[in-house]
């Protein structure tokens, strides 16, 4: 089987399933919005929130629901033993490390596309200002915290304390990503937008997801074990 | 080999004869015009920072030899490694912000040099959590952690070049006056000395512990 034809064979395995039961995009989707409004409670000062907090809030909000996305993902894997016959398949094992990527990435991105509206809502945040721009940082974000935390939570997959090591191991690697997330969008949303400091956090974003998802693809075989 | 097991006792006796000797060439050094006395910890700070990163590129080298290969030395070393990287890098954090109280008044700084310094710090405290809580099979795990955070080492160096910081900048120890080259390249031999002692130290620690576990195993048969 080609390489793209497992990864659409993989994607599409996940997108169906999610489909039908749409369990992970209901839940992740509300915890998101949970998440978004329990740190704007955090960051309300006489009854009006911080507008700098908004970019801050929609990256906090993308991290956690992410994390849990993921941990969901493969948890599914994990219980009919799924992820072992993919691995004894004959396809290429970077295969399979993309199409799980590409299912998780699409299930962050359908929740951002309803959190981002959400955050602009709640304070008051120019979302329309920049929109290519914003979208360019979002989704060049989620695809290098989907990189690394699919790694991730492939291969906690038969670890004891999975549940608490995915963020453990996660959160400090993917914390240049967050930085750079959030500052291009606060210099979005900031009372004078500086779009070109936008642009260049833009451009650390690319060189970030194309050296970890390089990493990520060549570590995935031999990490997945023999 | 006899030559192999003089080596790291001499290490250690060269390196602290050099940390001993260190505080008196210091002290023989100049004041630096604005920061007085407090700047000294820069003789302590930076080969500790120095160390930290170099131990941190020792770890991912090994760790992606452990993935090629699955070479038990290289397992070895790369939690030797680590564990180095979470000293010394505990040494600079500490030292960091002492520094920066009396120098600019404030204990830390999120600007991009200190930030990274403390994410490369944590992503190794992480590796060495995967060791310990994740149960069988975590060497190859805390491999690929091992290779990731060394991959992050360059956006650590790098940012204090590329955005504007108040921690000074790389161009400082290549700046300095002669009077304060000689204590500071003699500390930075000191460490470097004392973390290659330490290192291979507990390289063979983990080796004879391996070698216990497989012993213990094979009476367990």
């Amino acid at each position: 089987m080609g390489f793209l034809q497992t990864v659409w064979t993989i994607a599409r395995k996940d997108l169906v399933i999610e489909a039908r039961s749409r369990e992970l995009a209901y839940t992740t989707l509300f915890f998101a919005v949970s998440v978004v409004l329990v740190f704007s409670f955090s960051f309300v000062v006489e009854g009006v929130a911080l507008t700098d907090a908004a970019a801050g809030i929609l990256w906090v909000g993308i991290a956690f629901s992410g994390t849990l996305a993921l941990g969901r993902t493969f948890e599914r894997e994990r219980q009919s033993d799924t992820l072992k016959a993919l691995l004894l398949s004959p396809v290429e094992r970077s295969a399979i490390y993309v199409g799980k990527l590409v299912g998780v990435l699409l299930l962050m991105l359908v929740v951002e596309a309803v959190v981002a509206p959400v955050v602009g809502l709640l304070f008051q945040a120019p979302i329309g200002r920049a929109p290519l721009l914003l979208a360019g940082l979002l989704v060049t974000g989620t695809l290098g915290f989907a990189a690394v935390g699919t790694l991730f939570a492939a291969m906690l997959i038969r670890a004891q304390s999975r549940d608490v090591l995915l963020p453990v191991l996660l959160y400090p690697i993917t914390v240049p990503l967050v930085i750079a997330g959030v500052r291009g969008t606060a210099a979005i949303f900031a009372a004078e937008p500086n779009l070109a400091v936008a642009q260049a956090w833009l451009s650390m974003l690319v060189f970030f997801d194309a050296v970890f998802l390089t990493l990520a693809l060549w570590v995935f075989g031999p990490v997945m074990g023999e | 080999m006899q030559s192999r097991s003089r080596l790291v006792p001499v290490l250690l006796v060269v390196a602290a004869g050099m940390l001993f000797r260190a505080p008196f060439l210091i002290d023989a050094a100049p004041y630096e015009s604005t920061m007085g006395l407090i700047q000294r910890i820069f003789y302590y700070h930076v080969p500790s920072a120095m160390v930290m990163f170099l131990s941190a590129f020792v770890c991912g080298i090994a760790s992606a030899i452990y993935l090629a290969k699955r070479s038990p030395r290289a397992d070895a070393a790369a939690v030797s490694a680590a564990e180095l990287v979470v000293v010394f890098g505990l040494i600079v954090l500490v030292t960091g912000p002492i520094w920066a109280r009396k120098a600019w008044g404030v204990w830390w700084q999120w600007d991009a040099r200190l930030t990274s310094a403390l994410v490369l710090w944590l992503i190794f405290v992480s590796y060495l959590l995967l060791r310990r809580f994740a149960g069988a099979g975590s060497e190859m795990l805390a491999a690929a952690v091992g290779v990731f955070g060394m991959a992050n080492v360059p956006f650590v160096y790098w940012s204090v070049n590329v955005w504007r910081t108040i921690h000074p900048n790389t161009n400082v120890v290549a700046s300095l006056i002669p009077e304060m080259r000689v204590p500071f390249y003699w500390c930075t031999a000191a460490f470097l000395l004392l973390y290659v002692a330490l290192l291979l130290t507990r390289i063979r620690l983990e080796q004879s512990r391996m070698q216990l576990e497989a012993a213990y195993a094979e009476i367990e048969d």
